[in-house]
């Protein structure tokens, strides 16, 4: 059973946290820095404290309960259009915030040193602390309204952090994400309100939603419209191709906390939207979209993988590995079979924790080299062995190395695809499979032609004697780390996650099936 | 007609003060002349009072002759005033109210 | 949780349950070196030979049992000629049935006239999922693989006369599993587990045994070769870390496990070749490598994916292989299937078109190259078709009368790399392109049936090659580390005896000189073709036999050129040669011992004085035959006339070959390019010679056309593409929105609406303007005005009343 005090208090205690810290944070002048960075430490550790509390009380629920909601907390908020906060949690939310609890605590320290230009720290953790509310209640929310909400929140401040602490052309990238995201959103809200008209149900609920739309009988077209819309707001987050191309932009500009932020939790938000609401609450319309989807998320891993292979900069190049890698991801999902979504879930905690260590290093070499222009580094290894190795690993474990977490976000999603659920086209999904297949090999081709660049061979001359250009330092030991281990951990024990989800995602599957058999 | 003849005089009368009120520079002339417009409207007053045997005419002409003098009373210390602030009474000169 | 055999079938050694330690010991080792080593100042070394030391004997104590656990069960069966209704001690094989109904109607393969097939009853099967121990699925954490065990061993006979050679009765694998990760619920539930654990049998525990040799006497030469080298400790960690991965996948239960120990061992691969990375071209033969295998995993993920579905939802290897004899996978299927990891195999085992990055690969330090390069990695494509050989046997339709693409491959690359070798002057290169040969032979073998032959191959193949390669170290290390044989040596047999008697040894094995150890795994080959008249086959595989036959001679004439331009003739490089160190020589002492002796384990039973007594040993214990997870293979008959043959066309090559260089060299003795080139004399012969120099122009094609249109024009056209059109929308889109509501502030908001209400303001003011003038503040004026007014209203009066 749920320990009393979680189940009444736990999810939004760790949710509303770190709004707390920020608020302290607020009284605090800007001019004590140290004390901003201990507050906001210590309030994701905080977080994170009670976050796990209620992980591992979940955890021990045992896994039959994995794929039922827990922790529920339903109290009216806005009565005149139905909104409740309706917040839970179950199999396919906690792999997810179990991530978001780890990596923003990480990326806090990693900030201790590394706060960038043009410093004010106090503003730049206090938009960690509000993206950490927004990023959590998105994964906990089960009314429509609430979710849109904490999906806006988390908007703001991602915005904030690349357009004032960003790159050189800092100011073309935020407001490049910031449009972006925010048309795929009002197009969301579009879906969410017709969806609260079309069915009647005079709720915001996923759940109230879902069973309103079966017994409503909402015409397939209109299903499939509603779809769609959901398909934009999602797919621009994910991103999917064609909508892609913020993201290079946002992550090359944004700085290293924001590019681990970004990669490690935001993009997720997409996919996770995707099973949670999409297929959730339309699992008839996602059948028709789902060959769509597919096509897209192979030329997505195509596409991505070439786009790296021309990339002249590493975080660049980084960056368009999560197109790729996220189509694997999408892939997964429009098979909409209990593997391919399983292995979505992987792929996404997956990619979070080695995008986001490749990211990590990216910033630091950038902090020691002064640049990220692939022409001009070589010889890692040499100056920062260390470091170098890091790399390495996360080279390896980015291109889907079995026995590391890549693998099992990769290998399942291809697999899925030869036999996708709900009478979806086979053929069409074989070559899916095969594609996505090639996909591996270009996946290779460029992370290891990356590290053959940045890390084999001798320092150039501009670099060899520099003093500044030295091994790891202690911040970023603590930072990365749990991020290493995990990715080994997960590679080799990969029932870890795929238990926590495969309840609840069975449980969609099942309903694809059926509702591909009620056809 | 007896009535006729107390008419003209009163417009003729009238048309001599309005004439003095517009063309006379000096104050007290204006004022005269406007002791001149009432007392034709006075004769009106009487004439048709007369003509039509109400004692209501008589009584506001008399009323006239009385709110005239207050206005002459007043007048004359607007003039004074101006006499003393501007050392002339001429009246083309004091355009305070101009817009 | 022990499941037995059949009260009355021998029991499975218990030592068999902890054969997971064997790789756990491995990558222990590689954790503590790569943790530890430097802190405790301990030389890497002294953690990774204990290690492997123990894992060989470990390895050697599960042969041991294998071999008596064979004997046990073969006695068994023909001591118990009765049909037995043994039944599994747990007895809920609630699928038993099944398996049996379909085996029997499985006829094509299957004939039950004749032959015993054990039942080897795998736990789940298809569709029918029984209530089989799925409870084990949460012991993954610290109990490890011992824990889930599910010996295969519903001892089943269904035909009980045993007669001939072909009657020896193999045991069933011995499998222990655990349940890595369920999808889609439990097998129980509908859904599918992902299981993973040790699978022994006679091939993989002969790879078991081979792998922790090799890689012992590497790690112990290593120790001398790397000697002071700038990542010493690196080096045997990742020495390590290979090892255990490949002990790690040749101990796969299920073919997931299997494609994460080819994985692993590609990585390792990788880092070793690219061990000085420093130098561009080792980083360039490290990522090619790993390229070239990542082109072929391919072919691994689809189709192991294929056989996944078609075996209903299992990875289980016993289970795939089972479905494949019974016939419940189609035919078609596991064609396509095999096809696929036709990929892998390619490039793996460097089969021609996918071989060239095995060459190149040879940057990495010798004894790598040894243990990797030539003995155990690359055979793990070879292993992958023994793993799976039921698929690929039914498949291919390899007992179907006709020519098939396995068989086809493995003949064109045993002649292809053999040409190749001829023209290197880089010693290992000469070894490498040997070793691509080789494997062609193998899968050559494979490809015909010879499925004994093949395994018997690897395992000689592996003891002379890897002696060969560090023979080939032990040289260069005596020259400077070169390993130019025209510029560098020659005559070296005068300064390192030791060096020059046991490379003499394991090239005459390898060029199959009698009674060496290649001399009769080559000849089983040769046999197995069935091609050879009194060979007992039809001659569908001729093509690939005289492939086998020209690789043959072609085999001793390269090896003749190599020790020739070695040991012979006069030194020509610039540096003293000197003897190597004991730690490199006891290693290839004691190959060149087992180069000689590793042979007579599989001599044919014929053979006079020894055949009867030792004959086939190694096929008794290493071919399952008479297991349901084993299609029945007919053997070769060893004919004397072939062996003779193949004979004699080495030694043909061998004195055609000797005599050419030593002509050759007898005009300049220290010439270190050929001063007379018999390709120089004949257009077309020169033309083939610069075609087999430009190795078949394959690099060109890969590395200039594919990788570099890939990396070049591809990828640029594609980021063009992204830039300028997507992005190009995206910010035309934005542009025009700005310019959209640039237009609608100037002209609607600001010209209309803004427009209008100004105007009014404005015509307020300009009113109040034109009649300021009339208020000119003089009384006269304004009476003047009033009069006027009242003039003009009293005129209108007048006129309208």
């Amino acid at each position: 059973m749920e320990n009393a005090f979680l189940q009444d208090w736990g999810i939004t205690l760790m949710v509303f946290l770190p709004l707390v810290g920020a608020l302290i944070m607020m009284a605090i002048p800007g001019s004590r820095e140290e004390d901003h960075k201990l507050v906001a430490f210590v309030t994701s550790i905080v977080t994170a404290a009670v976050g796990f509390w209620l992980v591992i009380d979940f955890w021990n629920l045992g896994k039959s309960e994995w794929a039922n909601l827990h922790y529920t907390v339903d109290k009216n908020w806005i009565s005149v259009i139905d909104a409740r906060y309706l917040v839970a949690v179950d199999g396919i939310s906690i792999p997810l915030i179990a991530l978001t609890l780890l990596v923003v605590p990480l990326v806090l320290i990693y900030s201790w040193n590394h706060i960038p230009n043009p410093g004010n720290p106090k503003a730049f953790l206090m938009l960690i602390l509000v993206l950490h509310t927004g990023m959590l209640g998105s994964f906990v929310a089960q009314d429509l309204v609430l979710f849109f909400v904490f999906f806006e929140v988390v908007l703001l401040p991602m915005y904030f952090m690349i357009g004032v602490w960003g790159g050189d052309d800092r100011l073309y990238a935020s407001i490049k994400f910031f449009l972006y995201t925010l048309f795929g959103s009002a197009l969301m809200l579009v879906s969410f309100l017709a969806l609260y008209w079309v069915t009647g149900s005079e709720t915001f609920t996923m759940q109230g939603l879902a069973a309103g739309v079966e017994t409503n009988d909402v015409k397939l077209g209109t299903q499939v419209l509603i779809f769609g819309g959901m398909f934009l707001g999602f797919g621009i987050k994910v991103p999917m191709f064609p909508f892609h191309t913020w993201l290079p932009d946002a992550h090359t500009q944004a700085p290293t906390q924001g590019s681990v932020i970004l990669a490690a939790v935001l993009l997720k938000l997409g996919t996770y939207g995707f099973i949670r609401i999409a297929i959730q609450i339309l699992p008839e319309a996602a059948i028709e979209w789902a060959p769509w989807i597919g096509l897209l998320a192979v030329i997505g891993i195509i596409y991505g993988a070439l786009g790296c292979l021309a990339q002249t900069d590493m975080k660049r190049l980084i960056a368009f590995s999560s197109v790729a890698h996220m189509g694997y991801v999408m892939l997964g999902i429009a098979t909409l079979t209990d593997f391919g979504m399983n292995a979505a879930i992987f792929g996404m905690v997956a990619h979070g924790l080695i995008t986001g260590m490749l990211f990590f290093i990216a910033g630091s070499v950038k902090d020691r080299y002064h640049t990220l222009e692939i022409k001009r580094l070589g010889g890692l290894l040499v100056q920062a062995p260390k470091m170098g190795w890091i790399l390495g690993f996360c080279v390896m474990a980015s291109l889907g190395l079995p026995g590391l977490a890549g693998f099992w976000g990769e290998f399942p999603a291809i697999l899925a695809a030869y036999q996708p659920n709900g009478n979806l086209p086979v053929g069409l999904f074989r070559v899916y499979m095969v594609i996505a297949a090639i996909g591996t090999v270009l996946a290779a081709g460029y992370l290891l032609w990356l590290l053959q660049r940045t890390a084999f061979g001798t320092p150039s001359e501009e670099f060899e004697d520099d003093p500044e250009i030295h091994d790891m330092v202690l911040t970023e030991w603590i930072a990365w780390v749990p991020l290493l281990v995990l990715i080994v951990l997960f590679g080799f024990v990969p029932n870890i996650i795929f238990d926590l989800t495969d309840g609840a995602v069975t449980g969609f599957a099942d309903a694809i099936t059926d509702a591909a058999a009620g056809k | 007609m007896f009535l006729n003849q107390f008419l003209i005089f009163a417009a003729v009368l009238f048309c001599i003060g309005v004439y003095g009120v517009l063309t006379r520079k000096n104050g007290v002339l204006v004022l005269m002349s406007i002791e001149l417009i009432l007392n034709a409207v006075n004769i009106n007053l009487v004439a048709f009072g007369a003509y039509n045997s109400d004692i209501g005419g008589q009584v506001f002409a008399l009323f006239i002759i009385a709110v005239a003098a207050a206005e002459v009373g007043v007048g004359l210390a607007i003039v004074l005033l101006i006499y003393r602030n501007r050392r002339s009474i001429d009246v083309s000169e004091a355009d305070l109210l101009k817009g | 949780m022990l499941s037995l055999l059949a009260a009355e079938g021998p029991s499975v050694p218990e030592v068999f349950d902890l054969v997971w330690l064997i790789p756990a010991i491995m990558a222990s080792s590689f954790a503590f070196i790569l943790f530890f080593a430097k802190r405790l100042k301990i030389q890497a070394h002294w953690i990774g030979i204990p290690a492997v030391t123990a894992c060989f004997i470990f390895s050697l104590v599960i042969a041991a049992n294998w071999i008596g656990y064979t004997h046990d069960v073969a006695d068994s069966h023909s001591a118990e000629s009765h049909s037995s209704d043994s039944k599994s001690e747990d007895g809920d094989h609630s699928d038993e049935e099944g398996v049996g109904a379909s085996d029997e109607s499985a006829a094509p393969f299957v004939n039950a006239e004749d032959v015993v097939v054990t039942q080897c009853g795998s736990d789940s099967h298809g569709d029918d999922h029984g209530d089989d121990h799925s409870d084990e699925g949460d012991h993954s954490d610290g109990e490890a693989f011992g824990a889930g065990e599910t010996a295969m061993g519903a001892d089943l006979e269904l035909a009980v006369s045993e007669e001939g050679e072909e009657g020896h009765s193999s045991p069933c694998p011995v499998i222990n599993e655990v349940t890595w990760f369920e999808n889609g619920g439990s097998a129980a539930e509908g859904g599918s587990d992902i299981k993973i654990g040790t699978f022994v049998d006679g091939q993989s525990v002969m790879l078991l045994v081979v792998v922790t040799f090799i890689s012992m006497l590497v790690h112990i030469y290593s120790t001398d070769y790397v000697n002071g080298d700038r990542r010493y400790t690196h080096y045997f960690a990742f020495l390590s870390l290979f090892t255990a991965s490949m002990l790690f996948m040749v101990l796969s239960s299920s073919t997931i496990q299997l494609i994460v120990g080819w994985e692993l061992v590609g990585v390792c691969s990788f880092a070793l070749i690219g061990h000085w990375w420093e130098e561009k071209p080792n980083s360039d033969a490290a990522l090619k490598a790993f390229l070239t295998n990542r082109v072929g995993d391919i072919g691994l993920l689809v189709g192991m994916i294929i056989l996944y579905f078609a075996a209903g939802k299992t990875f289980s290897i016993a289970t795939i292989n089972e479905m494949a004899v019974s016939g419940e996978i189609s035919q078609n299927t596991l064609l396509v299937a095999g096809l696929f990891l036709m990929g892998a195999v390619m490039s793996k085992s460097g089969q021609f078109v996918l071989h060239t990055w095995l060459p190149d690969a040879m940057a990495g330090p010798t004894p790598v190259s040894a243990l990797i390069h030539a003995a155990t990695m690359v055979v793990a494509g070879v292993y992958l078709i023994g793993r799976l050989y039921a698929v690929f046997f039914i498949g291919f339709g390899i007992d179907g009368g006709t020519l098939n693409a396995m068989a086809l491959i493995g003949g064109i690359t045993c002649a292809m790399a053999g040409l190749l070798a001829f023209v290197q002057n880089d010693i290992k290169k000469v070894l490498a392109y040997s070793t691509v040969s080789q494997l062609g032979y193998m899968v050559l073998a494979l490809g015909v049936g010879a499925y004994t032959a093949a395994m018997f191959h690897l395992f000689t193949h592996a003891i002379f090659k890897a002696c060969l390669f560090l023979g080939a170290g032990s040289v260069s290390h005596a020259c400077h580390h070169s390993f130019d044989m025209k510029a560098d040596m020659g005559g070296l047999r005068k300064y390192m005896p030791k060096t020059f008697w046991t490379f003499m040894i394991a090239s005459g094995a390898l060029a199959g000189m009698p009674p060496l150890a290649g001399f009769w795994s080559k000849d089983e080959i040769l046999v197995g073709a069935g091609a050879f008249p009194g060979t007992g086959g039809n001659g569908t595989f001729t093509i690939p036999f005289i492939f086998g036959m020209a690789a043959a001679a072609m085999t001793a004439g390269y090896m003749t050129r190599v020790i020739w331009l070695t040991f012979f003739g006069d030194y020509r490089g610039d540096t003293t040669p000197h003897e190597s160190g004991p730690r490199i020589t006891t290693p290839l002492i004691i190959l060149a011992i087992g180069s000689v002796f590793a042979g007579f384990l599989n001599v044919p039973k014929q053979l006079p004085l020894i055949g009867s007594k030792i004959g086939l040993t190694f096929e008794e214990w290493v071919e399952p035959a008479g297991v349901s997870t084993f299609p029945i293979i007919d053997h070769g008959k060893p004919s004397l006339g072939l062996a003779i043959l193949a004979t004699g066309f080495g030694m043909a090559a061998i004195v055609v070959v000797w005599q050419y260089y030593k002509k050759l060299y007898s005009i300049d003795r220290k010439a270190t390019e050929y001063t007379s080139h018999w390709a120089d004399k004949n257009g077309l012969l020169k033309a083939g010679h610069t075609m087999l120099v430009e190795k078949y122009y394959l690099d060109h094609l890969y590395t200039d056309t594919i990788a570099g249109g890939t990396k070049g024009p591809l990828a640029r056209g594609t980021y063009w593409f992204n830039q300028n059109v997507l992005d190009g929308i995206v910010n035309t889109a934005g542009k025009s929105a700005t310019v959209a509501g640039r237009f609608i502030y100037k002209y609607i908001d600001q010209g209309a609406i803004d427009g209008s209400v100004n105007g009014a303001g404005a015509g307020a003011a300009s009113w109040g303007q034109a009649l300021r003038r009339i208020q000119s503040g003089k009384v006269r004026s304004y009476a003047s005005l009033m009069f006027g007014a009242a003039a003009m209203l009293a005129a209108v009066f007048i006129i309208a009343v």
